[in-house]
């Protein structure tokens, strides 16, 4: 079976919020400068996914898809050395502010362009935006079910089997392949690069492909007039001052902080 | 899809989830937001349903706002996914042409909203705190970036389709003096087969006490709590304090908890009036969650954790003997009350 696992890189998005910077003005984040890039988290558990397929026995070649800057083959590289086959990265030359929209489109057209498949996932949503609208438009454009918060993926014969999170528990899924499946961080922690994949994965291939090589030329896209834009990008003050409560003991802490909490009406 | 223009203004569409036959809280305060949107100049606010509701379930959604309620009747199924939602939204829209379709971003909201929007060429807004509407147009504020920076994104067609994060709007108060029409939707027949079937549920676990997203109280615990154990610890104080326990994402993950206990940005959105955060750094994908609660206690041994950059009291120390320590005095001081 074919499986694309789809990537986004992204900057570390564990970065502390008082180093995290904003250009207001063209309202994109701006990169801390000399911080590498990261494959967003959810992309990641994605990879793992499509892995722990072939470790329960199925034959399947894995494809590491991502549209991007040139710089983004690096995190098809690190999925290469996890353990997937090969690699193609659209090229995102002249739609680098692509949304989510635009970028489904192109993943969709991408997949289409690769072949016959079998299962697309890619992360719940990209640790950026954190939209979450890719993984179902990907489905939605290539007329196939999706399947979302995934924290175990399965493959029995032609269906995939999912545990879907909820609020308040979990549910088992099952849809007929082909099929999106959007992965959640309950899926556990992706494997690290192996010295073995590490040693192949310079040898696996990675295509690089331009928007206009699948068919996306300025005007065609539906979403070429966005139906939402981004009007600000801003970072929300805080006025917070914390009130260190101290004592000479523990329970003087307690008694301290108690008699603090009846004060301020907190309990 | 047309583009928005100041004569098309048709109301308000609102998704309305159920758990176990009952509409989830969320769906009032979805509800508080349409209305306050509705009177602003967006008009009606309705909301869909699926299957077979009782009665009461139509009177308290009139009462919290309702106007108007399609109920689109579809056999009988315990869970609706959201493929049975798309399949009657599709119904529903043909009865009406709302200005703007609302759902909750839940596992069900924000699994149906994408695909609408892509089958509607719609705009769409994911996990909203804020919608406004000024003039014609409305303007969705989310957080990004792990809740670290907003963003505000107009939205242009007719439709737009927002997803809105619990606990960030106000319900209205119910009144039994509130009227609605209630609309009933044949709901076309789709191939089973070709969609996603849910063939098991399982439910966590919630144990005694308050829901962790209604309660007035949370005690949260994250990785510095250094083991399962800690939260037997937690448990205590929440007791004492009537309040739930929560946790951390990284907690969550490394199976020191059930996951629904997850606060955070892929987990819930509490808003309690004390939050009491121990061995929480305070990431602000964790601040997503507990960031509205009306005042935070943060507990962690390491005197530069983020988290007292949040908090309004903070201690410094070994929750091991704070935490104990802290449910004595509550004891101490209820029996002095």
């Amino acid at each position: 079976m074919r499986i694309h696992v789809c990537l986004k890189e992204i900057q570390n998005p564990e970065i502390s919020a008082s180093i995290f910077k904003i250009d207001e003005e063209q309202r994109v984040a701006i990169p801390l400068a000399g911080l590498p890039l990261v494959t967003s988290p959810f992309d990641e558990q994605a990879i793992e996914a499509a892995l722990r397929i072939r470790d329960k026995g199925a034959t399947c070649r894995i494809t590491a898809l991502s549209f991007g800057p040139d710089t983004a083959q690096r995190a098809i590289k690190r999925a290469l050395s996890m353990g997937v086959d090969d690699g193609i990265l659209v090229a995102d030359a002249g739609r680098e502010t692509a949304d989510s929209m635009e970028t489904a489109y192109i993943l969709a057209a991408a997949i289409k362009r690769a072949g016959d498949f079998d299962l697309i996932l890619t992360g719940r949503q990209a640790a950026d935006w954190d939209a979450g609208i890719v993984g179902c438009g990907v489905a939605e454009l290539l007329r196939i079910p999706v399947i979302t918060f995934a924290m175990n993926v399965e493959v029995r014969g032609s269906r995939v089997v999912v545990e879907r999170v909820l609020e308040d528990g979990s549910e088992i899924v099952e849809a007929p392949m082909p099929c999106v499946v959007t992965v959640s961080n309950e899926l556990g922690e992706p494997r690290k690069a192996s010295l073995r994949e590490t040693m192949r994965a310079a040898k696996k291939p990675i295509e690089k492909w331009t928007c206009e090589s699948i068919g996306i030329t300025p005007g065609n896209l539906p979403f070429e007039e966005r139906p939402q834009q981004r009007e600000r990008l801003f970072i929300p003050t805080k006025d917070a001052c914390c009130e260190m409560v101290t004592g000479a003991s523990p329970d003087e802490v307690a008694k301290n902080l108690v008699s603090r909490l009846a004060t301020t009406r907190l309990i | 899809m047309t583009r928005d223009s100041s004569s098309q203004k048709s109301g308000i569409l609102i998704v309305g989830e159920c758990a176990k036959e009952i509409p989830v809280a969320l769906v009032f305060e979805l509800l508080g937001l349409g209305r306050r949107l509705g009177s602003g100049g967006l008009g009606e606010v309705s909301v869909a349903l699926l299957g077979n509701p009782a009665p009461e379930v139509f009177a308290a959604l009139i009462a919290g706002g309702a106007e108007r309620i399609f109920v689109a009747r579809t056999p009988a199924r315990e869970h609706y996914e959201s493929d049975v939602w798309l399949a009657a939204l599709a119904d529903i829209l043909a009865r009406t042409s709302p200005r703007l379709i609302l759902a909750g971003h839940t596992a069900l909201g924000a699994d149906l909203a994408p695909r609408l929007a892509f089958r509607l060429k719609a705009a769409i807004a994911t996990g909203c705190e804020r919608l406004v509407l000024s003039g014609d147009k409305l303007h969705a504020t989310r957080p990004c970036f792990g809740h670290k920076a907003r963003e505000v994104l107009a939205l242009k067609t007719h439709p737009s389709i927002v997803t809105v994060r619990a606990r960030t709007n106000e319900a209205i108060e119910r009144s039994s003096e509130r009227s609605g029409e209630i609309v009933e939707v044949a709901i076309q027949a789709f191939d089973n087969r070709a969609i996603p079937r849910v063939t098991a549920r399982k439910y966590d676990d919630t144990g005694e006490g308050p829901r962790l997203e209604s309660a007035n109280v949370v005690v949260a615990g994250g990785r510095g709590l250094g083991g399962a154990e800690g939260f037997e610890t937690l448990a205590k104080l929440a007791h004492i304090l009537g309040g739930a326990v929560g946790a951390s994402r990284v907690a969550c993950d490394l199976g020191w908890c059930p996951r629904s206990w997850q606060v955070g940005l892929t987990g819930k959105t509490v808003t309690p009036s004390l939050y009491v955060a121990v061995g929480i750094s305070g990431a602000s994908h964790h601040m997503a969650g507990c960031g509205n609660a009306s005042a935070i206690l943060a507990i962690n041994s390491d005197p530069e954790a983020p988290i007292f950059k949040e908090a309004r009291f903070g201690l410094v120390g070994d929750y091991r003997e704070l935490v104990p320590a802290l449910v004595t005095e509550l004891a101490r001081h209820k029996t002095a009350a």
